[in-house]
């Protein structure tokens, strides 16, 4: 290496680490106050109406309800966190909707500006789109909510009948159509074992479905990278 | 207090929850942005940043709106606004809510306060995993990528193409789930019907309901190849930068017809 990369290098590192060393110290301390505020609503709502819950119903629905969500939650963080990148990351799991909204986003605002997630320039891109996605997503929940108070018959007429609701209940399927296009015909190669994996699992087992393509996403994820490192080892990937 | 499922108070503090949450998003918004520009990025690639990423949000978030109306019924507008707001999404909250309606002795729902808040308690602890874990693991998995790009740049590279390709893999997968539908035996399918009747009531299901997202996939990827090979001709990089949101709507339109047909 020359001396001039050198300094080049030393240069680029510096801040690359305070940015993201910031990045992880507001994200920790937004994280605590947004766990404090989300607490407050059951706690207030205690308090506003002077009861404490149904302890034995509490139970029920807790043991029904914790360990499915909290392993699949578990194991989210573990394969969206490297996706999302970190500010992202930050941001999305306060916000939610991650496969259905912000990674698509991230993803193609990567994609377009034409940096990889592993760059810096991709961990800012993907905040800044994961940004706004969550202020405009927040911005229309809140425009909806308000339109709901005087429309409370209207809008769920408009929004929800029976023509236009199967629009919103193929979301994912129209998103993953275009996003498959554009990651499966850049990386063919990478696409054909875990593509064809999902689609006989799919198939063939009838328990897999919407409510568990979350707990199938590690699953391609984890046989996506080992098949990309074997090709990649084999020289049949560059 | 009396109860109501829409007490004022109820949406003044998801009021403040759901400014802290833009407080939040802002804040990283302009922290991302100074060290886009430190880092050299055309100013233009943020821009188109910013309005193709906006854009492209608002039909999933008025599909999160129709998920408020669709619990709104059971639990009043607060709790579902703040539950699709932060964190929550619709599969998730529907269960939490289900589950919690089936403990309190199967009631469709809620009319007091103590059902409220037991609600309330469990679908906001469903949640939490999240929000107390990424905080402590983000930094750890972050140097664990690091570490990974350090010692071969290329291979980091494909990493996370690849990890996005099983992420793809898996909702492409999920679309195909039902097409089995279509060749299962009489009895069998009646099963399925039966039991998708109970949950949505009585809605009928039929065998080539299971073609609609196979189909809608289809519209759209044929809408994103078109437009990508059409901006490339054109040389309209505008068209780029809205292919995903124009792909997603056209996609979801063709549902409509679809459904009519197939459904």
């Amino acid at each position: 290496m020359t001396n001039e990369n050198k300094t080049f290098e030393m240069k680029e590192l510096k801040p690359t680490s305070t940015y993201m060393d910031n990045v992880h110290k507001w994200g920790r301390i937004w994280g605590v106050i947004m766990l404090v505020l989300i607490l407050a609503y059951p706690i207030l709502s205690c308090l506003i109406f002077g009861v404490l819950p149904d302890w034995n119903a509490l139970l029920k629905g807790l043991l029904a309800t914790l360990p499915m969500y909290w392993a699949v939650g578990l194991i989210e963080i573990f394969t969206y966190v490297p996706m999302l990148g970190v500010g992202g990351s930050y941001l999305s799991f306060v916000t939610g909707n991650i496969s259905n909204l912000k990674l698509p986003c991230a993803l193609d605002a990567m994609e377009r500006a034409g940096y990889k997630a592993s760059s810096e320039e991709g961990e800012v891109i993907s905040t800044i789109s994961i940004a706004v996605s969550s202020i405009v997503t927040t911005a229309i929940i809140l425009i909806g909510v308000i339109l709901l108070i005087p429309f409370r018959e209207e809008l769920p007429k408009i929004l929800n009948n029976e023509i236009i609701a199967p629009a919103f209940d193929q979301i994912l399927p129209a998103l993953f159509g275009a996003l498959g296009v554009v990651f499966i015909s850049k990386a063919p190669k990478l696409a054909i074992v875990p593509v064809s994996l999902m689609l006989i699992l799919f198939i063939a087992i009838p328990a897999l479905n919407q409510s568990t393509v979350g707990i199938m996403v590690p699953v391609g994820v984890v046989v996506s990278i080992l098949t990309a490192f074997i090709m990649y080892k084999k020289k049949w990937i560059k | 207090m009396d109860f109501s499922l829409n007490n004022p108070w109820l949406f003044v503090i998801v009021a403040v929850i759901v400014l802290a949450v833009l407080g939040q998003s802002v804040f990283f918004l302009v922290r991302a942005l100074k060290r886009a520009k430190e880092l050299g990025i055309a100013n233009s690639t943020i821009k188109k940043t910013v309005s193709s990423s906006a854009i492209f949000t608002i039909a999933p978030a008025i599909a999160i709106v129709v998920g408020v109306i669709v619990l709104a019924p059971k639990l009043g507008v607060a709790l579902p606004w703040l539950r699709l707001s932060v964190i929550g999404s619709l599969s998730y909250e529907t269960i939490a809510a289900e589950n919690t309606l089936e403990a309190l002795g199967g009631i469709s729902q809620v009319t007091n306060a103590t059902e409220y808040v037991t609600i309330a308690w469990v679908m906001t602890l469903g949640i939490l995993i999240g929000l107390i874990l990424v905080p402590i693991l983000a930094k750890p998995i972050q140097k664990g990528m690091v570490s990974i790009g350090k010692k071969d740049k290329r291979w980091s590279e494909i990493f996370s193409d690849a990890m996005f390709m099983g992420m793809i893999s898996a909702f492409v997968g999920y679309v195909f789930c039902d097409v089995t539908h279509l060749f299962m035996s009489e009895e069998a399918f009646g099963k399925v019907a039966a039991k998708f009747a109970e949950k949505n009531g009585g809605a009928i299901l039929t065998r080539t309901a299971s073609l609609i997202p196979v189909c809608v996939m289809a519209v759209s990827a044929v809408i994103m190849a078109i437009i990508g090979l059409l901006s490339k001709k054109t040389k309209a990089r505008w068209l780029a930068d809205y292919a995903l949101p124009i792909s997603l709507i056209i996609g979801m339109a063709s549902a409509i017809p679809f459904t009519i047909w197939l459904g």
